[in-house]
């Protein structure tokens, strides 16, 4: 063995992450390296560069650099830190929640409904409170689907309605009813001081309320919609970016014959 | 401008032609009507304003009584004015008195269309005078401090607070923002009604009211006087109160106004009826106020492919020219559509832009067009989104542009920061400045992939506003030809609010605002 090949094994612990102390990536296996950008309401002078390095401490980075730092007003400084965070955290210790194991495909999803359930599956779905956002729920919903993924129209054993936008909570319920629903999907896009949690929390407490919520499968989806977000909210699963049809369909039936 | 496009005048004539067309048989229809709407904002240029105890604006307190009574055919202008003959009140005493029941128009002796037009005539013209001044006013301050050739540098405040928005503006005046827009809220078009007084609660956005109209004017007066620039302020002028919001904002000297015939319809599911009809009044009251509009094209783009779709935002911007001129808008007021939205994995995207957007210009020299950056494909990544943003500012210098709208590198996580629009309009100016002449240099090639891609952009368009004229405008919607959005021509909100005319109705304002700009 030679000397060189010595060296290369000496260093294998450096080179190799350390999974129960992760920490961020530079260039260097555990440097810890970050970049944050933030404004402080003050003027850009060495008085705002110590309070922007004391939040950069306080954020837990060890020898913040002010990398820049750029006037935005008056009274606004944006800066621009380098540093490296002291924190770690223990990978092997996590454990995440996905509404789905394994994602069945189309024909999958068909021949599971039949076997399972022996009729169509009803699925009513809609962009909900004021929210006019559409593109995402199509997404889900229309034949054409998005990126390839067929939308649950396609679906032979899957019967879909999409109510469009901005449709109220009440009337949706109404709808669900009138449609006799068995999933009820519920997209969300606007996020501005929590609008969609007020929209969301009120739908569930209206099912509450009328004693239906047992009666549907109900599921949320949206860019900044996770499933932990969607259990806490009362519904049984979230789907957000990246997520189509079959996703939701797969958790929807598997949910939905449980009760058959 | 040079012209670079080669492209066939015969073809944009025609499909100008086209469009005149399907606006004119649209317009025989919209003169036949009216709506709760247009009959709100002669209440307000008549002075009405401010709330009963349970919050409702008294122009709606007036006009549902109207609609109750079954006497809107003949217009909230007539019945005032007779009440005006028949108490001797002012309108605003007269809507008081109308909300707390002391008065029924129903009850009152009926005086003649002339009489009634007498003593309302001089009322109307009070607001004929305010509105009036506000655009002489902007003449003055732009007289003054100089205007910036092009483009104008336009950024969004939307924090749903009146007040946080004022300092995010004024940051943003202070960083070189030309132009500032308050979004509205969600949700806000669609209520019957106009919210009343200074608003602190929106979500994506402030509420459309007078007062902070009022109070952001303020802000931007003081900033400009500062800065020595004109910053011009826009809102929204659409959903189902457009020609109120055209009043508001025509009476606090708003510069610009989002108002495009068919958006309320394509993207809010507003009955196509009563847009049609809520349009032109709004557009005749921002033409005469000296107002920019704003057409909507771009959002076509972000339900349709822009490649694919191309030729929708072309034919759209035809009619949204004829009806704009139908209702007295100058060219110069018609800040026509388009937007940078072509997926970025398309190889030869940004000449195809490129084309787009030079087609734009050749097509409506006159116009102060508003270009739109990316925002359905931008996405968490706000690193490429710079990137993005870059492409597009070089676009927008090269075709010269008028109106510029920043692109945000947050556009896929949260309505704009303080730091984004900054970070925006440093990426603008930079771009703006290194590129300045670059426009002057540029030849394309003969029947090369820009001149072919616009040829082709052109033909379809023409071709599509050909079948719209044979189908009119109504059936076109129906069809989903717009954004791949299927309309209803009974279907959506607000069809309850229209109206057809009666023999004798009349609107004081008609007369004085279709001839065009007050100064
Ligand atoms: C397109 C668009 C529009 C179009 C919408 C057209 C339409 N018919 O949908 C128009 C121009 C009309 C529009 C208007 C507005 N918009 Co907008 N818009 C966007 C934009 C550019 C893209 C959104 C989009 O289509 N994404 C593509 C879809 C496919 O992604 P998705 O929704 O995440 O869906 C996927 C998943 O989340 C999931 N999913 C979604 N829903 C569901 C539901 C279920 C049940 C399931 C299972 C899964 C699921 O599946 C989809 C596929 O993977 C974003 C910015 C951006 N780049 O993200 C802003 C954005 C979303 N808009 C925004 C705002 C504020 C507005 C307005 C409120 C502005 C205003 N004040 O007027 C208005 C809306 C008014 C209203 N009443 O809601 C903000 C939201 C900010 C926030 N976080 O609150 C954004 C982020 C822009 C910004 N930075 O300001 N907008």
């Amino acid at each position: 063995m030679s000397a060189e090949n010595d060296n290369v094994r000496k260093n294998d612990a450096e080179i190799t992450s350390d999974q129960k102390r992760l920490r961020p990536y530079g260039d260097t296996m555990n440097d810890g390296k970050v970049q944050i950008s933030f404004t402080l309401p003050v003027k850009d002078d060495e008085k705002g560069m110590e309070a922007a390095s004391r939040f950069a401490k306080k954020m837990g980075i060890e020898n913040p650099g002010i990398a820049n730092h750029i006037p935005l007003d008056s009274e606004f400084t944006m800066y621009i830190i380098y540093g490296n965070v002291e924190h770690t955290v223990d990978y092997t210790a996590i454990q995440v929640s996905a509404a789905n194991e394994k994602t069945m495909d189309m024909e999958a999803i068909n021949d599971f409904i039949r076997k399972r359930i022996g009729r169509k599956v009803v699925f009513v779905g809609a962009s909900t409170g004021t929210d006019a956002h559409t593109v995402g729920i199509d997404a889900i919903i229309n034949q054409k689907g998005l990126a390839g993924h067929y939308g649950l129209e396609r679906y032979e054993m899957i019967e879909a309605h999409n109510l469009g936008s901005q449709v109220p909570n009440e009337e949706f319920l109404r709808k669900a009813k009138e449609l006799d629903a068995d999933v009820l999907l519920v997209s969300q896009t606007v996020t501005q001081k929590d609008v969609h949690i007020q929209n969301m929390t009120e739908l569930i407490e209206l099912m509450e309320a009328d004693n239906i919520r047992p009666n549907y499968i109900v599921i949320c989806g949206g860019p900044r919609i996770s499933n932990e977000l969607a259990k806490e909210l009362g519904f049984d699963a979230g789907f957000g970016p990246g997520k189509f049809a079959e996703d939701v369909a797969t958790f929807a039936v598997t949910e939905l014959a449980k009760k058959f | 401008m040079r012209k670079k496009l080669n492209l066939n005048q015969a073809l944009v004539d025609k499909a100008r032609t086209s469009a005149a067309k399907t606006a004119e048989d649209t317009q025989a229809f919209i003169t036949k009507h009216t709506t709760v709407a247009v009959e709100r904002a002669i209440c307000r240029l008549l002075g009405i304003d401010g709330t009963n105890e349970v919050e409702v604006p008294l122009p709606n307190v007036v006009v549902d009584h109207l609609q109750e009574k079954q006497l809107l055919h003949m217009g909230a202008a007539y019945h005032i004015g007779n009440a005006i003959i028949e108490t001797g009140l002012t309108p605003q005493q007269i809507a008081v008195e109308v909300d707390n029941g002391k008065l029924d128009f129903s009850r009152l002796k009926i005086n003649t269309v002339g009489d009634a037009k007498k003593v309302v005539t001089p009322v109307a013209y009070a607001a004929i005078m305010r509105i009036s001044d506000n655009a002489a006013r902007r003449k003055d301050y732009l007289e003054e401090y100089g205007e910036k050739e092009a483009p104008l540098l336009y950024v969004i405040v939307a924090t749903g607070n009146i007040y946080e928005d004022i300092t995010q503006a004024k940051a943003a005046a202070r960083q070189g923002a030309d132009v500032i827009a308050v979004i509205r809220t969600t949700g806000q078009s669609l209520l019957d009604y106009v919210p009343y007084g200074a608003t602190t609660e929106g979500f994506g956005g402030t509420y459309a009211t007078q007062e902070n109209f009022r109070l952001m004017r303020a802000a931007l007066d003081e900033v400009g006087a500062e800065q020595k620039r004109y910053i011009r302020l826009c809102n929204y002028c659409s959903g189902l109160c457009m020609p109120e919001i055209a009043a508001m904002g025509a009476l606090e000297r708003l510069d610009m106004m989002l108002n495009d015939a068919l958006y309320g319809i394509l993207f809010r599911d507003i009955n196509m009826q009563r847009t049609v009809i809520d349009q032109y009044f709004s557009r005749m009251i921002n033409s005469f106020a000296g107002i920019i509009i704003n057409t909507g094209e771009d959002n076509y783009l972000t339900t349709a492919d822009a490649v694919e779709e191309a030729h929708t935002v072309l034919a759209s911007q035809f009619l949204n020219e004829q009806f704009a001129l139908a209702a007295g808008l100058r060219e110069e007021q018609q800040g026509l559509g388009h937007a940078f939205e072509m997926d970025p994995e398309v190889e030869d995207a940004f000449l195809y832009e490129l084309a787009q957007a030079q087609m734009a210009r050749e097509i409506f020299p006159k116009a102060p067009l508003k270009y739109m950056p990316p925002t359905k494909f931008i996405t968490g990544n706000i690193f490429k989104a710079y990137v993005q943003n870059a492409l597009f500012n070089a676009v927008t210098v090269i075709t010269e542009q008028k109106v510029h709208l920043l692109g945000m590198l947050t556009e896929a996580i949260h309505t704009p920061f303080l730091s984004d629009r900054a970070l925006a309009i440093d990426n603008a100016r930079y771009i703006e400045k290194t590129m300045r002449h670059l426009g002057d240099e540029i030849t394309f090639s003969e029947g090369g992939i820009i001149q072919s891609r616009a040829a082709e952009v052109l033909e379809k368009a023409a071709a599509l506003l050909e079948e719209i004229e044979r189908m009119g405008l109504f059936a076109t919607l129906e069809r989903g030809m717009f954004a791949g959005i299927k309309r209803a021509r009974d279907g959506g909100k607000g069809l309850s609010g229209v109206t057809q005319k009666g023999e004798f109705y009349f609107n004081p304002f008609i007369d004085e605002m279709k001839g065009g700009p007050a100064v």
